[in-house]
């Protein structure tokens, strides 16, 4: 189980991050995140896919609830053991610690400015170490099928359904 | 409601076919049956119109659901969820390949592109050569390609191309390459574009609107959303006792805690190349000689994206309708990976997860889709010594995984590829072009592309690669040692086991596989049909 043994490695990573920054200041919490209910995303994944949304779709202007349901959604469709890797992705993510030293973002993501989480984005997918590339490619295809399935995507992209046919479906 | 497109299942289902939803079982089943089929795509479909011509009782087994053109909605999120595996996000081990397979009724034949090639004849020679199927000439295998073709109205495409494979066609013009139009299995159709989300006007002559409603018509069963688990062999270590399987909830991926038992004379394994060894491999049932699962091929993709001065609306019209055999000749069959050039439909879900970049580099790339032209090359794995493809595993709860691992072989491919779709975009008038790769820029000459792909970092998760036709995995050899079928697709050990989907192949097929399954599932379900009757 290769793709496991990474997330578990990362877990160790994230340990040797967790040692490192034993020497540095403690970076600030993520706030309790107050509402709603998803099937899958827990209210501090959803913080965490809102702030970097706009920053991977290259959009300020996103209807962001949309886009957390839409992950919601891809995640609810994927078999229990990818599920369980996205699972471990946003754990990590949401771990201050991780967050600081592994991602390299200071502030809690809901304050991230739009240079550091491209700055995150990049070094991630350009990075040396698989584990890297895969966490990014995640994110991307998640945040990326969320957006490019809503039909609020599309007039955007001057993409549009043959009107006639649709007309015939039962 | 007039003016309205009919659905032939749901019209069949009122008529009294025998299907049952297995999310929809209050208790556990235990079926008897002649034959069971474990997967309802290009193989099990055949199998099921054969066995069941023959007045054989055939029950056929499916992990997806049944959807039919009534669900179509044209729609790409549902689509995936609801038709694809894993969602459309199967990924190989290290996560370096993405493969598009189907499962729902039809499998992969409800959702797929429509170009049909015959096997390739130095394909055939190969396995005559290599694996000692010496039987399987071209000329042997013709009627086989012709019953198919006539079932499923495959013929050469009389429609325009649309201007996305038009791109393809100028380039070869330009650069003097060989090229040709795709036959498609169609029959009546719009030319819409949305193969891959369910053909909406049961036009694509796929399994779920031809041999499936055919054997429900003659009262074979079908049980969907049932994932087997496993085969129960007998002691002497020759004969199938029983299967095994899983009803699934509603939501289609989780047990619903209600179990499927099936006692059958004969079971017809046609669950894919990734399926079929996995529930072989979970069933601890193994070949003598250790080659299941083992030898799986993919066609590696590689594609290049070009913005086109005109309009091109990629994701409109026959997806498939043009190709370039070039490159698969310009070296020997077991030299340097031959690619296959089409083109693919884009559409907006899949091009934003597929496009390399964030933020405003793809924003502006997408932005621009209806100008957007893609190509793809698709390497013929399996024939190089050094290409012997991946490996079907399992995870720790059971479900499969594919280890791909990507060598120097694949690479070189990949670069070559790229290479040969750059120039030809350019040729055809490309203003840009892009190969699908993490640090590629789009280049506005075939000089920059050229000096650009040339730098590129070969690494898996940088390279973007694809593949829809996965193959191999059980493959049909001359004896037990070097097969883990016969030339039949009977299995060497386990006698009453026969295997007719894309896992025989010993090799990838170099071409789009489709026609390849249909003709080889015709030929093996004929054999067991007449050994059936023989008793
Ligand atoms: C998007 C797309 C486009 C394609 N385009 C083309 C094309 O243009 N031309 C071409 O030639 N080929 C194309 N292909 C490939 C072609 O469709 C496949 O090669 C072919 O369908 C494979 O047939 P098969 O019988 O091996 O398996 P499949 O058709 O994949 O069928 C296997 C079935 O078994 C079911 N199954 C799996 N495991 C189990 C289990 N444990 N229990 C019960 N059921 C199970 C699956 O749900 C599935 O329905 C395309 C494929 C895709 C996905």
């Amino acid at each position: 189980m290769p793709s496991r043994r990474r997330f578990l490695q990362a877990g160790a990573l994230g340990g040797a991050a967790l040692l490192l920054a034993g020497y540095a200041a403690v970076p600030s919490a993520d706030p309790a995140p107050a509402d709603g209910q998803r099937r899958w995303l827990q209210p501090r994944d959803a913080e965490i896919v809102a702030a970097l949304a706009p920053t991977m779709l290259g959009r300020a202007d996103l209807p962001l609830a949309q886009v957390i349901d839409g992950v919601d959604l891809a995640v609810a469709g994927l078999p229990p053991a990818t599920r369980q890797e996205v699972r471990q992705l946003f754990d990590l993510l949401g771990n201050r610690w991780a967050r600081r030293w592994l991602a390299g973002v200071r502030s809690p993501w809901r304050q991230a400015g739009q240079a550091e989480l491209a700055d995150f984005l990049q070094r991630w997918r350009d990075s040396h170490f698989l584990l890297q590339r895969s966490a990014y490619q995640a994110l991307h295809q998640l945040i990326g099928a969320a957006w490019y399935g809503n039909p609020a995507s599309w007039a955007a992209i001057g993409y549009r359904l043959p009107a006639g046919v649709m007309e015939m479906l039962p | 409601m007039s003016g309205r497109i009919p659905d032939p299942l749901r019209a069949g289902l009122a008529s009294g076919w025998k299907v049952f939803d297995g999310s929809r079982q209050v208790q556990d089943l235990d079926w008897k049956a002649d034959v069971v089929i474990v997967g309802s795509g290009a193989g099990g479909g055949i199998a099921a119109e054969v066995l069941s011509g023959a007045g054989l009782d055939v029950l056929i087994v499916e992990e997806g659901g049944l959807y039919s053109s009534a669900d179509f909605r044209l729609n790409e999120a549902k689509a995936y969820s609801e038709l694809y595996q894993e969602s459309a996000s199967r990924q190989t081990a290290d996560k370096g390949v993405s493969i598009l397979q189907g499962r729902t009724v039809g499998g992969g034949t409800t959702v797929n592109w429509t170009s049909a090639f015959r096997t390739p004849p130095d394909t055939l020679r190969w396995w005559q050569e290599s694996y000692g199927l010496a039987t399987l000439t071209p000329e042997a295998m013709r009627p086989w390609f012709e019953k198919a073709e006539q079932r499923l109205g495959i013929a050469p495409w009389q429609g325009m191309p649309n201007p996305n494979n038009l791109v393809l066609e100028r380039g070869c013009q330009a650069l003097g390459l060989r090229h040709a139009r795709i036959s498609r299995n169609v029959r009546g159709c719009w030319n819409l574009g949305y193969c891959g989300m369910g053909c909406p006007t049961n036009a694509k002559q796929s399994m779920l609107v031809t041999s499936i409603p055919a054997a429900l018509e003659r009262g074979a069963r079908l049980l969907t959303r049932v994932r087997v688990e496993r085969l129960q062999g007998d002691q002497a270590g020759k004969r199938i006792i029983s299967l095994r399987g899983s009803l699934l909830a509603a939501d289609g991926l989780t047990p619903s805690g209600r179990k499927l038992t099936v006692r059958a004379g004969h079971v017809v394994l046609a669950a894919g190349a990734i399926g079929s060894p996995a529930v072989m491999l979970r069933s601890d049932l193994p070949d003598s000689a250790d080659l299941t699962g083992k030898r799986t091929f993919l066609h590696p993709v590689a594609m290049s994206a070009a913005l086109m001065p005109e309009r091109i609306e990629p994701y409109n019209g026959a997806p498939q309708t043009v190709y370039s055999d070039h490159f698969m000749h310009t070296q020997s069959l077991d030299g340097p990976l031959g690619f296959k050039l089409e083109v693919p439909p884009i559409h907006p879900l899949l091009a934003g997860v597929t496009f390399p970049g964030f933020g405003s580099a793809q924003a502006e790339l997408l932005g621009r889709l209806p100008h957007l032209h893609a190509s793809l090359a698709l390497l013929r794995d399996g024939f190089h010594p050094d290409s012997q493809g991946g490996e079907v595993g399992l995870r720790g709860d059971g479900s499969p995984l594919l280890d791909y691992p990507l060598n120097d072989v694949v690479w070189d491919g990949v670069r070559r590829g790229w290479l040969a779709m750059a120039e030809l975009q350019f040729a055809a008038g490309a203003e840009r072009v892009l190969p699908l790769h993490t640090s590629a820029e789009p280049a506005s000459s075939w000089r920059q592309a050229r000096a650009m792909i040339e730098s590129l970092p070969l690494q898996p998760l940088m390279a973007k690669l694809v593949s829809a036709h996965v193959m191999g995995g059980m493959a049909m050899g001359d004896d037990p040692t070097r097969g883990v079928v016969d030339e039949w697709g009977r299995h060497w050990m386990w006698r009453n086991l026969t295997v007719v989907d894309g896992s025989v192949f010993p090799t990838s097929v170099g071409a789009n596989p489709q026609l390849s399954i249909y003709a080889f599932a015709w030929r093996a379900a004929t054999a067991l049909r007449i050994r059936l009757a023989a008793g």
